[in-house]
């Protein structure tokens, strides 16, 4: 539809599904959000350019973006 | 004051000087039995409160002024055509609310059963739909599944032939329809301001007051106010205002866009949904289409949206109806929605005791505010879930429960 593909917040890890807190930790992860008013790091795909996922900050109080860089040398979620 | 044709013709005689204002602009005062945040469903809340449980000394804290938020800010369209038995029995109430709205608050609500006709566009659709259906109907909802010689009955205008999504039929419920919006707040406002609810407008929450687990009234913009119960309906707020409480929640929140056109003839005579992308529509007494479709896709505070959601929208609507090409878009709008994990709404009692929740109305929280109103209510007064909202409890994300409708959750990535 447009040239940005949303993901979510960018911070999410998907727990280690061998740790002794799993369940609780995969139903944090799962269903579980800070929803942010103000800046908020999130994942952005660019597919409609070079195709590659950025780790955008963006404020959800004004769509202001503070900064946008790489997704993967961060190590997030991809 | 009480409306009827009696009083209109008495005031009109009398040069329409007669009439008093609808509800009071009540100052905040020291403490109350019972705090609602929220002036939209939290209007109606405050009316059941009073008049089902005769907890009067009540009030409601809208941020801004009354009918700034989605109560005023959505499509108006009501409808019961769920295909989960929760929420089948929960929207149904809703509509049985709707249906003796006016009489039940001496105001024109404008309910307008004008039928909505859910439009299929392939084989495994009218499937799906025609599910859907008879699911309605055994839950004692109304439902016709139309096939494509009667949808043109309906609808004589539309693109039946269209290459890409040609029209196959329609799941019809002529019990949907619209509802005056605006009348609803100042309905609701005037009908619990009567039964001496506190309407507190330009009051935002900053705070809340808790001890030993128990909440003891909240911080505002306009001081503090004490209460040993505080319900929260604050929709697109809901995160910002229970992270104040300390609350973590299944909640994402979006915003969504609604628009409408330049008011013309009558032309569409009931709501019509497409079925191969997000778009409603219906048209206002005053002749302007209003319609709407997807949310925006990204979390948003903000209460306006973007133009590729626009395009979207547009796009799907003249798939639809190729002729309304040529109308021009007066105004557009948008809304916070509280987007819970799996599109159903949230009642229930929270960690903080006397601080209850009702959130996670996605898409659709018009439709449900009188019902919601009273069943939050009856949450409140109670300090127990009435048997309706059972299914909708908060902690049904851990134990497994989810009530997932259309198997998507918060992201439109899923829609």
């Amino acid at each position: 539809m447009s040239e940005f593909t949303y993901l979510g917040a960018a911070d999410l890890k998907r727990p280690d599904p061998a740790a002794p807190d799993a369940e609780s930790a995969f139903f944090e992860y799962a269903y579980i959000r800070d929803n942010l008013a103000g800046p908020m790091a999130e994942l952005w795909y660019h597919g409609g350019g070079c195709r590659s996922w950025l780790r955008v900050v963006r404020d959800t109080r004004n769509h202001e973006i503070e900064s946008v860089a790489p997704a993967r040398p961060e190590g997030g979620r991809r | 004051m009480r409306y009827s044709a009696f009083a209109l013709l008495k005031n009109g005689l009398a040069g329409n000087r007669g009439w008093t204002p609808a509800w009071r602009k009540a100052e905040p005062k020291p403490g109350y039995d019972a705090i609602i945040v929220g002036g939209g469903h939290g209007l109606a809340t405050a009316y059941y409160l009073a008049k089902e449980h005769g907890i009067t000394d009540v009030a409601v804290l809208e941020k801004s002024y009354l009918g700034s938020g989605n109560i005023g800010r959505n499509t108006t369209i009501i409808r019961s055509n769920y295909l989960l038995p929760g929420n089948t029995a929960f929207y149904e109430r809703s509509m049985k609310l709707w249906e003796g709205l006016s009489q039940e608050l001496n105001f024109n609500t404008m309910v307008s059963q004008r039928g909505i006709l859910n439009v299929f566009h392939s084989d495994p659709q009218r499937n799906a739909y025609a599910r859907r259906g008879n699911a309605m109907r055994l839950a004692g909802v109304d439902a016709e599944l139309l096939n494509r010689d009667q949808v043109r009955d309906y609808l004589p205008f539309a693109d039946f032939d269209n290459a890409r999504f040609p029209i196959r039929g329609a799941l019809m419920q002529p019990r949907g329809g619209t509802v005056r919006h605006d009348a609803v707040v100042w309905g609701y406002a005037r009908a619990a301001d009567e039964r001496g609810v506190d309407i507190i407008e330009n009051c935002e929450v900053t705070g809340f007051r808790i001890e030993g687990g128990r909440v003891k009234g909240v911080e505002t913009t306009r001081g503090y106010i004490g209460a040993p119960k505080v319900g929260l309906a604050v929709a697109g707020s809901t995160s910002r205002v229970g992270a104040l409480a300390g609350l973590r929640l299944p909640i994402e929140a979006h915003v969504i866009q609604a628009f409408v056109t330049e008011g013309i003839k009558p032309l569409i005579d009931h709501v019509v949904t497409f079925g191969a992308g997000h778009f409603y529509v219906s048209q206002s007494d005053k002749g302007g289409l209003v319609f709407g479709g997807d949310i925006d896709g990204y979390n948003s505070y903000a209460q306006r949206g973007n133009l590729p959601v626009v395009e979207d929208v547009t796009e799907g609507g003249l798939a639809l109806f190729p002729n309304l090409a040529r109308l021009r878009v007066l105004r557009s709008w948008a809304g916070l929605l509280d987007m819970s994990m799996d599109g159903s709404p949230i009642f229930d009692k929270t960690d903080v005791a006397g601080l209850y929740l009702n959130c996670g109305w996605c898409y659709g929280g018009f439709k449900a505010t009188p019902a919601s109103g009273e069943a939050f209510a009856h949450l409140i007064a109670k300090d127990e879930p009435s048997d309706l909202i059972r299914p909708y409890r908060l902690d049904r994300y851990r134990q497994g429960a989810v009530l997932d409708e259309k198997g998507m959750g918060a992201q439109t990535n899923l829609h």
